[in-house]
């Protein structure tokens, strides 16, 4: 049961966003960019930075949702995904996403724990200043995102089939464009 | 030294803003809502609720340049110490006390609030509304506390900086820059 009274339907952050939609807008104006915005990372690496925060911030929705989005970029590879949840070292992903996987894990515990040498280790992979930026921001941004689902105690379902779906509609539509279908059929019940 | 290059001079998230302005837009955009917008805490509970969770994760100019915006709206800048060393025994209102309980659990972990937490909030008459930005405040200042830490931006420690930017923030908000020109080294 969520803490607040957040409409049925919407399962975990889509709830929380149809309850506020003026924060919802640059909430997912944040995420699109980040994720499918114009970058030298390609979607399907931007979405695994997401998922494995995700998982160590043990959010259900987000991690399944963004694995899911991942796997679409990805050909369907949900093994990779898996991998990258469980131990990315052993994961077939470039050394470059390595290195920043492990600058995303500092961030997610705390900012201060990234070193030079996290980051020396990037750009020495072939990492660039924006693409370091990136990997902070997507980390610190899934801090808050991973907080506002658990902490209004939204519905986190566990059907694969759901995540599997919607993260195929994500990855081919896009955030924003998704968002407003569920902001506006919400926008429309409630007059 | 931050880890990337950042423009000089500019301290904290600014840095990260000027660096990335397409980002920063809707990281503006979203603290202009939570922060400045109507709403029925005021702008001062909610710059308290800010200054407090990035005080627990140890982000001086977070922590130091919200801190300065309560000061600025609330004429006091005692409370907001006292919010940051013992918020049980500030002078604010309980119902303020109630959903910086629940904004300090989400500053660890969403998942600590319990069903306990919001109605302690309710009782003191809390409103959905204003659980819901609460939450959203902890959870957004997760993001822009790891985001300043995490680039290793600059965070000077000039009182009269703080004030200044307190200043201006309280009047103004957070859709423009709050430090536009590099400030110098003193």
């Amino acid at each position: 049961m969520p803490h607040i009274p957040l409409p049925p339907d919407l399962p975990g952050i889509r709830g929380a966003m149809a309850f506020r939609p003026e924060t919802a807008r640059p909430l997912n104006a944040i995420v699109e960019i980040l994720l499918t915005g114009p970058s030298t990372l390609s979607p399907g690496e931007r979405e695994l930075i997401a998922t494995y925060v995700s998982s160590r911030n043990c959010t259900h929705y987000c991690a399944s949702i963004h694995g899911a989005i991942a796997a679409a970029h990805l050909g369907g590879n949900e093994a990779l995904v898996k991998q990258v949840k469980t131990d990315f070292t052993q994961a077939d992903i470039t050394p470059k996403l390595k290195a920043l996987l492990n600058i995303a894990g500092k961030v997610q515990q705390d900012g201060k724990l990234v070193t030079t040498a996290d980051v020396e280790a990037a750009r020495q992979q072939g990492a660039t200043d924006l693409e370091i930026h990136d990997t902070v921001l997507i980390a610190a941004a899934f801090c808050m995102y991973n907080r506002y689902v658990d902490g209004l105690g939204t519905v986190q379902p566990d059907d694969e089939a759901l995540y599997r779906e919607r993260g195929r509609r994500v990855a081919r539509d896009g955030y924003v464009t998704v968002s407003e279908e569920y902001l506006a059929s919400h926008a429309l019940a409630a007059h | 030294m931050p880890h990337i290059a950042l423009p000089e001079g500019l301290p904290g998230i600014s840095a990260g803003f000027a660096f990335r302005p397409e980002t920063a837009k809707p990281m503006r955009e979203l603290a202009h809502i939570l922060l400045h917008e109507p709403s029925s805490l005021t702008p001062g509970e909610r710059e308290l609720i800010a200054t407090y969770v990035s005080s627990r994760n140890c982000t001086q100019f977070c922590e130091l340049s919200h801190g300065a915006a309560a000061a600025s709206h609330l004429g006091d800048k005692s409370i907001v110490e006292k919010v940051k060393s013992n918020f049980a025994e500030a002078p604010i209102s309980d119902k303020l006390k109630a959903l910086l309980a629940i904004a300090g659990k989400v500053q660890q972990d969403g998942k600590l609030v319990t069903s306990a937490d919001i109605d302690a909030a309710r009782q003191q008459g809390a409103t959905d509304l204003e659980i819901h930005d609460t939450v959203l405040i902890a959870a957004a200042f997760s993001m822009y506390n790891r985001y300043v830490d995490g680039l290793g931006t600059w965070q000077p420690r000039e009182p009269e900086m703080y004030a200044q930017m307190g200043k201006q923030l309280a009047e103004h908000g957070y859709r423009t820059a709050s430090v536009r020109e590099p400030v110098g080294v003193s």
